[in-house]
C-alpha cells in the first residue's frame, strides 16, 4: 500500500500525549455508536506505485485514443496540437499545488495568469469584461441565462436555438427548472438559426436568446441579424463562440452580442475524455457586477507596487451568499492557465493562420466527401472547422467498418437531432491532413458500400483497440 | 477617515442610520459606527428619484471589500433626490459620514414616525450595549 | 524544516526583495510585433481565399491583440510568475475546509497516459471501454466510502454538486405532487450552500447553531415543515466538530419528507471511521480535489460527484455508467445509458472531469479502504496535536478555539482576544504568517464566530511542521506584544506587500490596456 503521511509509532505517542489523549480511536469518541463503521471500508487493497501505474495503465491501454487513430471526432472538443510548453508549465508546483487566491500577496503568479486570460478572451471575442473561467461550455451557458434573468428584472422565458450544442441545450433545461424559467426552442432553415422563427419566438417576457456560432453543425450564423431580433424585444443575446475560430470570424463584441462565451477546450487542454477543460465567459461592461465565477483585478501595493487582487467579491458566495451572481467556488484555473499560455503560443498572427488553415482544410473536406458515393451535404452554409453530411447507410455501421482502418470518422447526430438520423459531424483541425482527409473519403466510401451491399453482423466490442 | 462622532441635531435609526429632519424633508445617511464596521466603501448604487421609503425597510445597499450591507430607511417617504457623487467616490461615506456622505433625501410621508427615533444619547446607549 | 523564521520586518521593511523589485509585467506588454512562438502547418490544401469561403460581413477584420512573443519568452515569463505564488509543494498550506493535502506524482503520470489524455469524448463507448471501467470502479468506491449506493461522477465541483443536489431534491418532491419552497442551512454553512439554494429555486432559511457547534435541535424543530423541501449540512461541520445530534436530526428530516443534503467538503475527518450513508443522509457531493487529492491548481479543476440513496436514484443525472455481465467467461462491457425517464437531465458537457477521475481513483487504488482510514485519522490527529501545540503557546490566550471541545480534522480559533488586548486582528496575524513561509488558515469564516481562523493541518504534514507552525503562531503573538505594528504592516517579505483591495472593487481594471 502506498501512504503519503509520516507519523510512525513514536511520532503518535508522541502527539497523543501532547494532547492528553490515550489513542486516536478516543479522538473519535464524538462520533456516535450508532453512525460508527464498524468494520474495514470494502475496497481492494492498497497498491504499490508500481502496482498501481500497471492498473492504471491497464485501464488506458483499452481505449481508442487520437495518438492511435486518425480523429475527426468535434462536437466542441477538438484534437488541436498542445504545444510542449503547456504541460511543462501547469506541471509546476506553484501553478499546480496552490488554491484561489485569497491571500494575495503570495499568489501573484495565479491573480496575474487569471488578469492576462482575461485579457486574451476580452481580446479574442471583443467584449471588454472577462472572468477567470467556468466549468466548461454547456454550464456557462446556463450560467448566461442566471445572468439575463437577474439583468431584465425577472423576465422568465430564454429562446434557444437548435444549433447551439446539444449538450448546451439540455444543461440549460436542467438548470431553468431551477430558475423557474421557460426554455423554447427555434429550428434551423438551411443549417443556420431560422430568423423568422425566432422573431415569432422572442417577446417582452423573454430575458435571453441563445445562439452559436459557428453553430453545433458547423455553418456560420449571422450574429448581428440575431441580436438584433433580441434586442428589439430588449433581451439579451448570448453568443456560445469556437474560439479559435476568432482569427477569422467576426468577433461577437463587433456584433452586438451581450455575453460571449464558450468551450475552452481547443486552447491548450488535453481532449481527456470531456473534461476537465474550462469555459470562458465575456461580456459588456454592464454585465460586470452580475458576472459569475472569479474576476482578477489590477490594483497597488502599500509601497505603490503594481499587482493583482480578487475583484468584485460581495458578488461571490463567500461574501454574498444567496445573493450571490453564482454559486461558483472552484472553477478551472489551471485549465484556464494552460489556455493563455496556448493563445500567447499561437499569437496574433498564429490564429488568423490556424483559422485559414482550418478554413480551407475543411472547404476541401466537404468537397471531396460531397463527391463521396453515398454521401451529400447536410447544409450548405459558410463553414470554418466542421461540417455535417448526410449517409446513405446507417451510420453507426458506417463508423465501426471505418474505426477499422484506424479513422474515427465523426459525430453521428442521430441522437440528438433526429431529423438527421442519418446525419455525420465532420471536425477539421490543424493535425488533420490532406492525405488524412483523403484516407477519410476513401474509407468511408468503401464503408458505405459495404454496408449498402452486404448484411452487417454488430462488430464485436475490441478487448484491445490501442496500439 | 472621519473620526468618531454622532452629532446632536440628527435622529439615529438602529440599524445605524442617521436622519436630518428639515420641515416635511429629510436627509437620510450611515453613522460612523456603520461605515467603520464596514470597512472601505468600494460601491453604491441609488435608488431612483421618485421611488419611496418604507421605514425600517432597506432601500439600498452599500458595499465594501469584504461585505455588504442593507441601508435602512429611518422614516417612510418619497425620495427627491439622490447622492450620485457616493456612486462616484464611495469612500466619502467614511470621510464624512453625515456631511458629503449623505444617500438620498426624501418628502416625508408619514412625520410622527420621527418620534420613534432615538436621540444621540440613544443611540449611543444602544452602542455601548452592542 | 519546513520553513525559516521571518526576517525581523522593521529594519528591512525599506530594503525590497528582488521580487519586489520587479515591476509585473504581462505577456502582453512583452509583446513586439513579428515575434511568435507557435506556428501552423502549411496550407496542402486549394489556398482558397477566405472571401470565397465566408462572407465579408462575417468575417474577422482586424486579427484579436494576443500576444506578440517567442517561446524562450514564454517559458521565462511563466516561470518568473510561477515564482511569485506560495504553493503547497513549497510549505504547510493550512485552510481551512480546502483539504490541502499532498498531490501524489504518480496521478499525475497516469492521467497523461495516452488512453486517458488522448481520448476524444465522443469516442464511441464501445472504443472507450477503459475509461467506462474505470469510472464505474471509481462510482463504486465512493459508494462504498459514502455508504450510498448510487453515484453520479458528472458534477464539476463541489458546488456544481450541491445544486446538482437540490434540482435532484426539487424533481423528488414534484414526483410526488409537493411543492416545497424553503432550504435550511445552519449559520456556519459554506456560501456555496445559501447560494445553491437560491440558484435551484428555493428559499434560504437559516438555522441556528448550540453551544457545542451542532445543530440547535429546537430551532430545526421549529422550522422545519412540509415547506422545507431540504436540510443542507456537512459533518463534522465548519466548527470542526462532529454534530452528535445526527441521528436525531436526519430522524427529524425524514419525517416531515424533507431530503437530507451532505456537503463532503470535511469527508478527510471521518473516511473508513463513518459514512454520512449511515448518518441518513440522502444525497452527498464528494469533492475530488479535496479528500481525493486531486491538485488544487489554483482554484480548479476539481470535481463533485454526488452519491445518493435508493428513493433519490431515479433522478440523477444522465448519461448514468451500465455494466453488462459479460456472458460465458467474457469480460463485463459497459456502456452510456440516456434511457432515464426521471432524469433531471444533463448538468454539463460530456460525461464530467475524467482527467480528475484518473487521479482520484489512483489515489483510492494507492491507499486501499486501510490507507483511506488512516488518513482520516491522522488528519484527526494531525489536528488535535496542532491545537494541542498552539495552546501549550501564546495562541491559548489570544487566539483561543471557539468552541472546546476535541476537534475533528479542522478547528476554529477566534481572534477577539488578540484584537481586545493586542490591537492586532486576525488579517494582520495572517499576513505576518507569510513572513514566515507558511499559508494562513482560512479567515473570517465561519460567519459565527467574531475574527475566525479555520485551521485545518490535513493529514500530510509531518509533525515538524505542525510544530514550526505552532511556533510561528507563537512568535507572532509576542511580536505584537510588544510592538503591534509590525503584524499590522505586514507582509514584508512577500513578491508584493499589502494590496488596496478597495480601489479595485472601486474602479476596477480586469484586462490589460492595449
Amino acid at each position: 500500500m502506498t501512504r503519503y503521511t509520516s507519523a510512525t509509532d513514536s511520532d503518535r505517542q508522541a502527539m497523543l500525549d501532547a494532547i492528553g489523549a490515550g489513542s486516536i480511536e478516543e479522538l473519535f469518541d464524538q462520533v456516535p455508536a450508532e453512525v460508527r463503521l464498524d468494520r474495514a471500508l470494502d475496497l481492494p487493497d492498497g497498491l504499490t506505485e508500481t502496482e498501481c501505474f500497471d492498473h492504471l495503465a491497464g485501464l488506458a491501454a483499452r481505449n481508442a485514443h487520437a495518438d492511435a487513430e486518425v480523429c475527426f471526432l468535434g462536437a466542441g472538443m477538438y484534437d488541436h496540437y498542445v504545444p510542449a510548453i503547456v504541460d511543462a508549465i501547469t506541471q509546476r508546483s506553484e501553478f499546480l499545488t496552490p488554491y484561489t487566491p485569497y491571500q494575495p500577496e503570495v499568489s501573484q503568479g495565479g491573480l496575474q495568469v487569471m488578469f492576462e486570460f482575461q485579457t486574451a478572451i476580452s481580446e479574442l471575442t471583443a467584449l471588454p469584461v472577462s472572468n477567470a473561467s467556468l466549468y466548461e461550455g454547456p454550464s456557462s451557458v446556463a450560467s448566461a441565462a442566471y445572468l439575463a434573468i437577474g439583468a431584465t428584472k425577472g423576465r422568465r422565458k430564454l429562446v434557444v436555438s437548435r444549433g447551439v450544442h446539444p449538450h448546451s441545450r439540455e444543461t440549460l433545461r436542467t438548470y431553468a427548472k431551477g430558475f423557474g424559467a421557460d426554455v423554447v426552442e427555434v429550428g434551423l432553415d438551411g443549417g443556420v438559426t431560422d430568423a423568422a422563427e425566432l422573431a415569432e419566438a422572442v417577446d417582452t417576457d423573454t430575458a435571453a436568446v441563445f445562439v452559436q456560432n459557428p453553430n453545433f453543425l458547423g455553418a456560420v450564423e449571422d450574429l448581428e441579424a440575431l441580436a438584433a431580433v433580441a434586442k428589439e424585444a430588449g433581451a439579451l443575446t448570448v453568443a456560445a463562440v469556437d474560439p479559435l475560430t476568432l482569427g477569422v470570424l467576426r468577433p461577437p463584441g463587433e456584433s452586438g452580442v451581450d455575453i460571449a462565451l464558450g468551450e475552452g477546450q481547443s486552447m491548450g487542454g488535453r481532449l481527456d475524455f470531456g473534461g476537465p477543460s474550462f469555459g470562458f465567459f465575456a461580456a459588456t461592461e454592464e454585465h460586470l457586477r452580475r458576472m459569475p465565477g472569479r474576476i482578477a483585478g489590477e490594483t497597488t501595493d502599500a509601497d505603490g507596487r503594481r499587482g493583482f487582487v480578487l475583484a468584485l467579491q460581495t458578488r461571490e458566495q463567500h461574501i454574498r451568499r444567496e445573493k450571490a451572481t453564482h454559486n461558483i467556488c472552484t472553477s478551472q484555473a489551471l485549465n484556464a492557465l494552460g489556455g493563455v499560455i496556448y493563445l500567447a503560443w499561437l499569437g496574433r498572427q498564429g490564429i488568423v493562420d490556424l483559422g485559414e488553415l482550418m478554413a480551407r482544410r475543411t472547404a476541401y473536406a466537404r468537397e471531396r466527401l460531397a463527391g463521396v458515393e453515398g454521401v451529400e451535404l447536410l447544409h450548405e452554409a459558410p463553414v470554418v472547422r466542421e461540417f455535417a453530411v448526410r449517409l446513405d447507410a446507417p451510420v453507426d455501421e458506417v463508423l465501426d467498418r471505418v474505426a477499422e482502418d484506424g479513422i474515427a470518422a465523426g459525430y453521428p447526430l442521430a441522437r440528438e437531432y433526429p431529423e438527421y438520423e442519418d446525419g455525420l459531424l465532420v471536425a477539421i483541425t490543424e493535425r488533420r491532413s490532406r492525405e488524412d482527409i483523403d484516407r477519410l473519403a476513401d474509407s468511408l466510401g468503401a464503408a458505405i458500400g459495404a454496408s449498402r451491399t452486404h448484411t452487417v453482423q454488430k462488430a464485436p466490442i475490441p478487448e484491445e483497440v490501442a496500439s | 477617515m472621519a473620526d468618531e462622532s454622532y452629532p446632536e441635531g440628527l435622529r439615529y435609526h438602529p440599524e445605524h442610520d442617521w436622519a436630518r429632519i428639515d420641515g416635511d424633508e429629510a436627509t437620510f445617511g450611515v453613522t460612523w459606527y456603520a461605515q467603520d464596521a464596514l470597512g472601505e466603501v468600494v460601491f453604491y448604487e441609488p435608488p431612483e428619484v421618485g421611488s419611496e421609503t418604507t421605514k425600517d425597510q432597506a432601500y439600498a445597499e452599500v458595499e465594501s471589500v469584504k461585505a455588504v450591507s442593507d441601508v435602512y430607511a429611518p422614516l417612510s417617504g418619497e425620495i427627491t433626490a439622490v447622492n450620485d457623487a457616493v456612486s462616484d467616490s464611495p469612500e466619502v461615506v467614511n470621510e464624512d459620514p453625515y456631511g458629503e456622505g449623505w444617500l438620498v433625501r426624501v418628502k416625508l410621508t408619514n412625520p410622527s414616525e420621527v418620534d420613534e427615533l432615538l436621540d444621540v444619547a440613544a443611540y449611543r446607549k444602544l452602542l455601548e450595549d452592542e | 524544516m519546513t520553513s525559516g523564521t521571518a526576517l525581523s520586518p522593521p529594519s528591512n521593511a525599506d530594503t525590497p526583495t528582488a521580487q519586489q523589485r520587479e515591476r509585473a509585467t504581462t505577456i502582453f506588454e512583452r509583446s513586439v510585433a513579428g515575434r511568435r512562438a507557435g506556428s501552423v502547418p502549411k496550407t496542402d490544401v486549394p489556398e482558397r481565399s477566405l472571401a470565397d469561403l465566408i462572407p465579408a460581413n462575417l468575417r474577422r477584420e482586424r486579427p484579436p491583440q494576443l500576444p506578440e512573443v517567442s517561446e524562450p519568452e514564454i517559458v521565462r515569463h511563466y516561470n518568473r510568475l510561477s515564482r511569485r505564488n506560495f504553493d503547497l509543494d513549497t510549505g504547510p498550506y493550512p485552510l481551512g475546509s480546502c483539504t490541502m493535502k499532498h498531490n501524489p506524482r504518480l496521478n499525475e503520470r497516469v492521467a497523461a497516459l495516452p488512453g486517458h489524455a488522448r481520448l476524444h469524448p465522443a469516442q464511441s463507448p464501445k472504443r472507450a471501454q477503459g475509461a467506462l471501467d474505470l469510472m464505474w470502479r471509481l462510482e463504486r468506491s465512493l459508494s462504498e466510502i459514502c455508504g450510498l449506493p448510487h453515484v453520479s461522477l458528472q458534477p464539476s465541483a463541489g458546488s456544481h454538486g450541491e445544486l446538482a443536489g437540490l434540482l435532484l431534491t426539487r424533481a423528488y418532491h414534484e414526483d410526488r405532487g409537493e411543492e416545497r419552497t424553503r432550504v435550511l442551512t445552519p449559520d456556519t454553512s459554506h456560501g456555496t450552500n445559501p447560494a445553491s439554494v437560491t440558484m435551484a429555486g428555493y428559499e434560504v432559511v437559516k438555522v441556528a447553531t448550540d453551544e457545542r457547534g451542532g445543530v440547535d435541535l429546537d430551532d430545526l424543530r421549529s422550522k422545519i415543515d412540509e415547506s422545507v423541501a431540504c436540510l443542507m449540512l456537512t459533518n463534522p461541520n465548519t466548527l470542526g466538530v462532529f454534530d452528535e445530534n445526527i441521528t436525531e436530526i436526519a430522524r427529524v428530516v425524514h419525517a416531515s419528507g424533507a431530503t437530507l443534503y451532505y456537503d463532503g467538503a470535511n469527508l478527510n475527518a471521518i473516511m473508513g471511521r463513518s459514512r454520512p450513508g449511515d448518518m441518513g443522509f440522502d444525497i452527498v457531493h464528494v469533492n475530488l480535489h479535496k479528500s481525493f487529492s486531486q491538485p488544487h491548481g489554483g482554484g480548479g479543476p476539481g470535481a463533485g460527484p454526488i452519491a445518493v440513496s435508493d428513493r433519490i436514484e431515479p433522478y440523477l443525472p444522465v448519461p448514468r455508467i451500465v455494466r453488462s455481465e459479460g456472458g460465458n467467461g467474457a469480460s463485463p462491457a459497459y456502456d452510456f445509458d440516456y434511457a432515464q425517464p426521471k432524469s433531471i437531465g444533463r448538468l454539463r458537457g460530456f460525461a464530467g472531469n475524467f482527467g480528475v477521475f484518473v487521479r482520484s481513483y489512483a489515489y483510492i487504488r494507492s491507499l486501499g479502504g486501510d490507507g483511506l482510514t488512516e488518513a482520516s485519522e491522522t488528519a484527526v490527529l494531525n489536528a488535535n496535536y496542532l491545537l494541542a501545540k498552539l495552546r501549550e503557546g501564546r495562541a491559548g490566550r489570544y487566539l483561543p478555539v471557539a468552541f472546546d471541545r476535541t476537534c475533528m480534522h479542522e478547528f476554529v480559533l477566534s481572534g477577539a482576544p488578540a484584537k481586545r488586548e493586542l490591537g492586532v486582528k486576525t488579517l494582520d496575524v495572517a499576513k505576518r504568517l507569510l513572513d514566515f513561509g507558511f499559508h494562513p488558515p482560512t479567515i473570517y469564516f465561519p460567519l459565527l464566530v467574531d475574527e475566525a481562523l479555520m485551521v485545518e493541518p490535513t493529514e500530510t504534514e509531518t509533525r515538524e511542521a505542525l510544530d514550526a507552525l505552532a511556533e510561528a503562531f507563537d512568535e507572532i503573538l509576542a511580536e505584537a506584544e510588544s510592538d503591534p505594528e509590525i503584524a499590522r504592516k505586514a507582509p514584508y517579505t512577500t513578491p508584493v506587500r499589502r494590496l488596496d483591495e478597495a480601489s479595485a472593487s472601486r474602479h476596477p481594471v480586469v484586462r490589460q490596456a492595449l
